[in-house]
């Protein structure tokens, strides 16, 4: 009965991820898009109408990550303009910080963008209610395995918990459906002062796909401002960690 | 004749091809037909004529003694007031269909047994019917006690409702109401020409099977453009996608069922594996859930040698871990006592209730279209075993998981042995789709069949789109399942199913 045990742990060595501040991830992965200018709209005109989410703007040329689907059809199209790099630290404190340009080398985390209580209180400890709304299950998967035995965030004092009572703040996720969108409401509601708002996950952030579905009801993000914006289909959880700990003031967006 | 017959490889059926019946007709030979169990509904809707009219109702029934696939339609007057004679009654698997054409379009079945809203679309025909007055079964009596799980529920999953009615500790019954996850999908697959949202829709109609709802989107609009030879030459690589995509759901789920029973080395085990088959459909096309990798008529990922070579490596690596893993599982006392005989749907219920995939087949049920009515690479390979389990417990369900991983990653390596890529094919957004007819999408996903049916119009326009995901079927025997047991095993019923929300919502 033992050995079956040792020969998992054997074969399962070592696994969680010492330094979270050096991963890299694949190559392959689409993270941050690089604008280039070029002077000529031709290439850019008709990746921005193949769009599939309305996230890229020929004039004036810029690329909304809160709306970007990154599927990376717009690169293909105008691979003198746009190119995908793996840079994964694509959190904002900021809407308008979703919003990249030509020139644009990271996504910046203005520290004055951050509320102080957010730092005063949850510097070391935070507990959070994740409610997904519409999610299609990716992001919250990979909310989930952002305390798996690899990432363990949970070495950090960041964890999620069941009751909204004892959340110091809520993660949404998907684009907020008309059928979720009193439930998301109380959740948030139940979750004392003083509290974080985090939307994870493109579809979070602008509705995505779903931005003009008539099933969906984002009145919720009118009335509540999110402290911080993650974008990503599914928001990768190296974005989720780095985001958070630019947030909670452990690490600096350079 | 009332059935048009092809199959999961033909091109699609133009619309006046297939017969226009009678209700009376299409009742009485379903009603027939399905006392067979080779037959099950794999689809059944309706759709209003362009002048708005007439409802034509159109069913997709399959025959898995003989491959085919039956088409056949009915219409109905858009504005008759007469209630059609309910087919669930006789059939229960058809409860799905019906209550979605009831809501949608406000269609009476008469002696319909369940006539309960099914996910309360934005366009649902009686807007008086929303998700806060779902009609919950009631008991009365002392001795009873109702206990509410959700929409919200503890962890970081989707939502949904579930209402129990309880004996002390003794379920005796559990009912799931849903709707909560409802993003309006169908409507926007038909509000744009623009393909490549299309397809990234249909990659997210359930986020955990992007591979095999893109791959159902994909061989859709493939019959309606003769894109069959694009088609065949993606084959190898598409199965392969949605092998691992398999691969890492099963293993997710092993960790998942550990975790609810407190056996962490189990969890940790299968989070690490899960963690490696991911990060190898990351390293293929940029995407750890396979977004991205399946296109119509082409690939923006082909596979190179390379690739190959580290997607066959891994594969194998993780497969030898998980066996291990599986091993340790089977023959754990404490883990033994809690999956066996619990959550047990029987043969029976599993086939009156129309499940289908890896829960109808942990039931003895042997449900697959991969060996039913393969498509792509599994055309080709006649012979192939489908995986079935006796019990109908979580026990089963774990085992289907662990052989289904082994044979996933013995196929992975089979075509990647000695791969040679084949000259890459950009994806087509804008092949003309043949007008008035209709094609589907019919594949094996992780959690079992799933189904696209795309009609178009006169103009070549997709002017309905229709996804089933599996978990349509698969909820009721969830319901079943938790009969008899103790509220504290829901967990790992739940999780020994682990069915799609969204899916079912979309």
């Amino acid at each position: 009965m033992i050995f079956p045990k040792l020969k998992v742990l054997r074969s399962h060595g070592t696994q969680y991820i010492p330094d979270l501040e050096r991963v890299e991830l694949t190559e392959e992965f689409r993270g941050r898009p690089e604008l280039t200018e070029t002077g000529d709209r031709g290439d850019l005109e008709r990746a921005a109408r193949r769009c599939p989410a309305g996230a890229l703007s020929a004039a004036p040329f810029a690329l909304d990550l809160g709306r970007c689907m990154f599927c990376g059809e717009c690169a293909r199209m105008a691979p003198r303009n746009i190119r995908f790099t793996n840079d994964y630290r694509i959190g904002s404190p900021t809407r308008e910080g979703l919003v990249l340009r030509p020139g644009d080398t990271r996504v910046a985390f203005p520290e004055e963008a951050v509320r102080p209580e957010v730092r005063r209180f949850f510097g070391r400890a935070l507990q959070l209610r994740e409610v997904c709304a519409g999610g299609d299950a990716s992001v919250e998967m990979e909310l989930g395995a952002t305390g798996n035995v690899n990432f363990d965030f949970g070495r950090f004092g960041v964890g999620f918990t069941a009751s909204p009572r004892h959340a110091d703040g809520v993660v949404v996720s998907g684009p907020v459906t008309r059928n979720m969108a009193e439930a998301l409401e109380i959740c948030y509601d139940a979750v004392p002062d003083p509290r974080i708002l985090v939307a994870c996950g493109t579809e979070a952030c602008s509705g995505g796909l779903y931005a003009e579905s008539r099933a969906v009801d984002r009145t919720f993000f009118d009335r509540h401002t999110p402290d911080l914006w993650l974008p990503g289909v599914p928001t990768h959880p190296m974005t989720f960690i780095d985001g958070m700990m630019t947030l909670l003031g452990r690490k600096r967006r350079p | 004749m009332i059935y048009r017959i092809t199959n999961n490889t033909a091109p699609a059926v133009a619309l006046d091809d297939i017969p226009v019946v009678s209700y009376a007709a299409f009742y009485d030979d379903l009603a027939a037909r399905l006392r067979d169990e080779r037959y099950h509904v794999a689809h059944y809707f309706a759709l209003p004529d362009e002048a708005e009219t007439h409802l034509r109702f159109f069913c997709l029934l399959l025959d898995d003694a003989t491959a085919e696939v039956l088409l056949t339609s009915f219409v109905m007057d858009y504005y008759a007031e007469c209630p059609l004679p309910s087919l669930t009654a006789l059939h229960p698997q058809l409860h799905p269909f019906e209550r979605e054409i009831a809501e949608r379009w406000g269609v009476r079945f008469e002696g319909m047994p369940w006539p309960k809203p099914l996910r309360f679309p934005c366009d649902r025909a009686d807007r008086t019917s929303t998700i806060d007055n779902y009609p919950f079964y009631r008991m009365e009596g002392r001795a009873l006690h109702e206990v509410n799980v959700g929409p919200i529920h503890a962890g970081i999953i989707e939502p949904g409702a579930f209402r129990f009615i309880c004996n002390g500790e003794n379920v005796l019954h559990l009912e799931i109401a849903l709707g909560y996850q409802h993003r309006g999908t169908e409507r926007l697959m038909t509000a744009t020409d623009n393909r490549l949202r299309q397809v990234l829709l249909a990659e997210s109609a359930a986020g955990d099977s992007s591979v095999a709802h893109a791959t159902a989107f994909a061989e859709a609009v493939e019959k309606l453009t003769d894109g069959a030879a694009a088609a065949a030459a993606l084959a190898p690589e598409r199965a392969v996608a949605i092998e691992l995509e398999r691969m890492a759901m099963q293993i997710a789920d092993t960790g998942a069922l550990c975790m609810d029973t407190g056996y962490q080395l189990g969890q940790v085990a299968c989070e690490a594996l899960r963690t490696m088959t991911i990060n190898t459909t990351q390293a293929w096309g940029g995407n750890r859930f396979g977004k991205g990798l399946i296109r119509p008529a082409g690939t923006d990922h082909p596979l190179t040698a390379e690739k190959a070579a580290m997607i066959r490596g891994n594969a194998a690596e993780i497969a030898r871990r998980y066996a291990e893993v599986c091993h340790d599982l089977r023959t754990s006392p404490s883990l033994l006592a809690r999956f066996e005989q619990c959550g047990i749907v029987p043969r029976t219920e599993m086939v009156r209730i129309g499940g289908v995939g890896q829960a109808a087949r942990a039931s003895g049920v042997a449900r697959d279209i991969r060996t039913t009515h393969p498509w792509g690479l599994y055309a080709g390979q006649p012979g192939r075993e489908t995986i079935t389990e006796e019990e109908g417990d979580v026990m089963a369900r774990l085992s289907v998981r662990c052989r289904e991983t082994a044979q996933a990653a013995a196929l992975i390596d089979r075509l990647l042995d000695g791969f040679a890529p084949a000259a890459p094919v950009r994806p087509d957004y804008d092949a003309p789709l043949r007008p008035a007819s209709l094609a589907f999408g019919l594949v094996e996903g992780w959690r079992g069949e799933t189904c696209h049916v795309a009609v178009t119009d006169s103009a070549g326009r997709i002017a309905a789109y229709r996804i089933k995901d599996p978990s349509l079927h698969n909820w009721m025997a969830l319901a079943l399942a938790v009969r008899g047991e103790g509220i504290s095993d829901f967990p790992i019923c739940n999780k020994s199913f682990n069915l799609s929300y969204c899916g079912h919502d979309l």
